[in-house]
């Protein structure tokens, strides 16, 4: 171990590594590939795996979304093929009856499923849009994001039935001049006048909406276009601690047992879970993470076996200068040593640079992928995974060191002279 | 300094085996310069790499300095070389991307000899063979003749106390060849031991004592008058 911090052994192995310059780095850049192959991999499956959970994260990762179908059964004296509708009533009889549920709210829509969407009219300009009736509990299950000077609909808005809209982006640039201000301007829906009271940033929530969406007050939706107590669909927050998958199974046999629908009827109530989704893409992520380990040390490890390879050539070249040393007085531990160091030392460097060389990548990946839609944000490999890769290198690097330099001690002295 | 009794040596070729040595009895005195003849064949470097610890003998003792050398494991071959014996080949043998001075400078690194001192030693044996101009020179700048002055620059660098050289002047011109010669005898007149290999009966003549080979055997051993290699030159 003394060996490792003598001036003269360093500059022995410097001065071997030198002179074989072509061939050091051929070694070099095998393992550097390696490693800069295992921190690019693992650094970008974090960053799609940091990219996905700040996708998801303005929605409720324990949210579902129920909607009524047709029923499949027939039962309780009804026939088969019956079109379900969900009430406003559902939605208290389902908070209470589900203590698990912390949030829920009843949604309807124009334009968005098929159907006709609801015609826009500002000005001289004019468009198609979906528009949504909603509750202001809405901004608890999936955060809605509104630009300054707005804001989303209220409990007032909903009490006074007001006609008052949260517009898109994308409506906001297809209606108003670029630099007007939306905010406190009537727009024209359906021939109704709407205060615009926000614009909405679009965040993508998982499959449906779209920046163009316009939202307004439930209550004002009902009386609009005459939908009585419709719900399209209920949106629901399960408290953090609760397995929502239970939760919906729950809303799922309430909603059967409140529209008469068979129990063992599968398709009367459709349902979706953003909780279950999100295992589901972070188990790819966390499936890319394991592969890019795997991967990675992989490529390491074919690298290291080259160095291992290269330095058993290179310890044949050298066969007569290892004699010589042997003839000088060099003892076989301290021939088998400086094999041994030299293989570590080129290893480690090697991996230094496929470390500093894939960092290197990471960050321009980030740069370039920041305005973009990839989900892919920060990527990092941690620390100890980097040492630890680092560790692997060393470890392996003396392994098979120790090929060549076992090599190098079993050539007699004599031989290796004769060599010519 | 150097005692040899009955010493045997052979290699196997094939099936059959060759009888190299067939049993050599030799005492060589501190401060003598011999030199071993003998044509291609006649067992010369075979002993000599015995004399060197690179080889073993299958029968026979051999022993330097009073200290009997036997069972050799490499590691403790390494020592006694490094401690022993100085080496100096037909080839030269010197590292060609080490520059003169740290080729010189080598064996005293494997006798764990510091930096520093490492350095003024190799200076001085440098000097001593009239190269020291030349110290940071890598072999490939340097003539054949310069070539050998570091190499027996390096042999002497360890201080050891027999010089075993085999066919010094082999890969050399006769001009040459008479420099290395007198800068052997130099260095024997200060009381080292030297041994010298070599078929060419001018080179002989410049020893003191001419030991000759002939198929395993010594059939001849004489001291001679030393013809001095200055005359020469």
């Amino acid at each position: 171990m003394m060996l490792l911090f003598k001036r003269d052994i360093w500059q022995e192995i410097f001065g071997s590594i030198r002179k074989n310059r072509a061939r050091t780095i051929i070694t070099v850049i095998g393992v550097l590939w390696g490693i800069f192959i295992y921190i690019v991999l693992s650094g970008a499956a974090k960053g799609l795996d940091n990219g996905f959970e700040e996708r998801f994260e303005d929605v409720a990762m324990n949210s579902m979304f129920a909607w009524a179908q047709q029923t499949s059964v027939p039962y309780a004296g009804f026939k088969t093929g019956r079109s379900i509708q969900l009430k406003l009533e559902d939605v208290d009889l389902l908070k209470r009856r589900i203590p698990q549920i912390e949030f829920i709210a009843p949604r309807i829509v124009k334009g968005a499923f098929g159907g006709e969407a609801g015609s826009v009219v500002f000005g001289q300009r004019v468009g198609v849009y979906s528009i949504y009736g909603d509750y202001p509990v809405l901004s608890k299950i999936a955060t809605q994001k509104i630009y300054n000077g707005g804001r989303f609909v209220n409990e007032g808005d909903i009490a006074e039935n007001r006609k008052v809209c949260v517009i898109g982006e994308r409506t906001q640039k297809e209606l108003f001049a670029k630099d007007e201000d939306p905010i406190g301007k009537f727009i024209q829906i359906d021939k109704v006048f709407f205060r615009v009271i926000g614009v909405k940033k679009f965040e993508d929530g998982g499959g449906f909406g779209d920046d163009g969406d316009i939202t307004i007050p439930f209550s004002t939706y009902r009386k609009l276009y005459n939908t009585g107590n419709d719900v399209g669909w209920l949106a629901i927050a399960a408290y953090d601690d609760a397995d929502v998958i239970q939760v919906e199974k729950n809303v799922k046999s309430q909603l059967k047992k409140i529209h008469q629908i068979a129990p063992e009827d599968e398709r009367a109530i459709g349902s979706f879970n953003l909780g279950e989704l999100f295992t589901r893409i972070s188990g790819f992520a966390k499936g890319l993470t394991f592969l890019s380990l795997v991967v990675g040390i992989a490529t390491i490890v074919a690298g290291v076996i080259g160095i291992g390879n290269i330095l058993l050539i290179a310890v044949k070249e050298r066969t007569k200068e290892l004699g010589i040393r042997r003839a000088l007085g060099a003892t076989p531990s301290e021939v088998r040593g400086q094999i041994i160091l030299e293989s570590v030392f080129l290893t480690l460097i090697a991996g230094i640079l496929g470390i500093v060389l894939g960092a290197f990548v990471l960050k321009m990946i980030a740069v370039l992928s920041q305005d973009t839609d990839i989900p892919y944000t920060n990527p990092t490999v941690p620390i100890p995974y980097v040492l630890g890769a680092l560790f692997v290198m060393v470890v392996l690097g003396t392994l098979i060191g120790l090929i060549p330099a076992q090599r190098a001690v079993s050539i007699k002295p004599i031989d290796a002279l004769r060599e010519e | 300094m150097i005692e040899i009794k009955d010493l045997h040596k052979s290699y196997a070729i094939g099936k059959s085996s060759l009888h190299v040595l067939k049993g050599i009895n030799i005492s060589i005195k501190e401060g003598e310069l011999v030199a071993i003849m003998g044509s291609s064949g006649s067992g010369k470097s075979t002993l000599l790499n015995i004399l060197g610890m690179l080889d073993v003998a299958e029968e026979g003792t051999y022993t330097l300095d009073g200290v009997e050398i036997k069972d050799l494991n490499e590691t403790k071959a390494a020592k006694y070389r490094n401690k022993f014996l100085g080496f100096v080949f037909q080839s030269f043998n010197l590292i060609n991307y080490k520059t003169a001075i740290e080729n010189v400078a080598l064996p005293l690194y494997y006798q764990k000899v510091p930096r520093k001192e490492r350095h003024k030693k190799a200076m001085q044996y440098l000097t001593k063979v009239g190269l020291a101009d030349w110290s940071g020179h890598l072999p490939s700048e340097l003539s054949g003749g310069q070539k050998q002055r570091i190499a027996i620059a390096r042999a002497l660098a360890a201080q050891p106390k027999v010089l075993l050289a085999d066919e010094p002047t082999g890969a050399l011109d006769s001009t040459t060849s008479y420099e290395v010669m007198q800068l052997i005898q130099e260095i024997n007149d200060e009381g080292k031991t030297i041994l010298v290999v070599t078929h060419e009966d001018d080179i002989a003549q410049m020893c003191k004592r001419i030991v000759l080979l002939k198929d395993g055997l010594i059939i001849e051993d004489k001291e001679v008058n030393q013809i001095r290699a200055s005359d020469h030159v």
